[in-house]
């Protein structure tokens, strides 16, 4: 910009040629980092709408099952504090790649994977139990609604330990370059992003589903 | 370590014109954040499990009222979130996104209830024609 307005100056040497483009590019540098935000607020929204419906439909148990008699407060505390271990776990890999410490990164992006791993099994043997007892997603609108809500955010962990896959393989072939620092960074939001819509889910769902 | 980290700044500074993520994350910063989760995670379960509140009201609305602090921590602790990455921008899509999603959430919320409560009577034979 300033280049420019130097060159528009009517005082300027003879020599010196109006110039109508910008000799520089003034994007930020981490653009990619705003857009994957922006991809973050519009899956946010996804999980407003699964939100609202189970707000809306969270109490029409046609029959069925009520919220504390499927819902085990143990089973979540467990996922909540694993979900919440796998958030710091990936926070020290950061760290460690700040440093361009390669080794003790992938450690901790291995823990942080099996964490998410244990949540996601925690999570599926919960919903194969409520299956096997005749109270799927069919049941009734409650159990829907919460099948369609955990379930969504169940696929976003598996793809978000997917993806911490593909990166792993990716920094193993080569190296903490600045393109994988940047994936690093990406999932880093996507996998903090998780964690913030998991407080919203056992708040909203399992906390006050249990309450009389 | 401070010699550590000292060194890393000059490499960072080094390094500034292609290796910068704008993004510059502390141990104390996200061991400020996990502890304030664990406490605001552990302050919800105590009140569900041990029935502090006997109405069911309050203990939702204090839920909903950590669910909310906690989000908060989590969006400046482990998100990064302020007003100036990005030159404001992140900032601005966040606040957009809550502006949509207190809309959705609590549009659908209230016009469903009134909804159910305008229905209701039909529901009992006694008022059928």
């Amino acid at each position: 910009m300033s280049d420019m307005t130097t060159s528009m100056t009517p005082g300027g040497g003879p020599t010196e040629a109006l110039r109508f483009h910008e000799s520089r590019d003034y994007h930020p540098a981490n653009g990619t980092l705003l857009g994957f935000w922006v991809y973050l607020m519009s899956d946010c929204l996804i999980f407003a709408c699964l939100f609202a419906a189970y707000g809306v439909l969270g109490r029409e148990y046609a029959g069925g099952p009520t919220g504390p008699e499927v819902l085990e407060l143990p089973t979540v505390a467990l996922n909540t504090s694993l979900l919440l271990l796998s958030s710091i776990t990936y926070g020290f890999a950061v760290l460690e790649m700040q440093r361009d410490r390669q080794k003790p990164m992938m450690l901790w992006l291995v823990i942080t994977g099996l964490l998410g791993a244990g949540f996601l099994t925690i999570e599926l043997r919960e919903f194969a139990h409520l299956i096997a007892e005749g109270n799927g997603p069919q049941r009734s609108a409650f159990l829907s609604s919460f099948f369609t809500l955990v379930g969504t955010h169940g696929l976003h962990v598996t793809c978000g330990i997917l993806w911490l896959i593909v990166l792993m393989v990716q920094v193993a072939k080569k190296g903490l370059i600045t393109a994988n620092k940047r994936r690093l960074m990406c999932l880093s939001m996507f996998w903090h992003f998780l964690d913030v819509v998991w407080v919203g889910v056992f708040s909203f769902v399992y906390l006050m589903g249990v309450l009389p | 370590m401070s010699a550590h980290e000292e060194t890393q700044h000059a490499y960072d500074d080094h390094h500034h014109d292609h290796d910068d993520l704008g993004i510059h994350a502390t141990f104390g910063g996200y061991m400020t954040g996990f502890v304030l989760a664990v406490v605001l995670t552990i302050i919800p379960f105590w009140v569900v499990i041990g029935h502090v509140f006997d109405k069911s009201s309050t203990a939702a609305v204090v839920i909903l009222g950590l669910a909310a602090v906690q989000i908060v921590v989590h969006m400046i602790y482990f998100l990064h979130m302020n007003t100036k990455s990005e030159g404001g921008w992140n900032m601005l899509a966040l606040v957009f996104t809550i502006v949509l999603v207190v809309i959705t959430l609590s549009g659908s919320i209230w016009i469903m209830y009134h909804l159910n409560n305008n229905m209701m009577p039909l529901m009992d034979p006694s008022n059928l024609p």
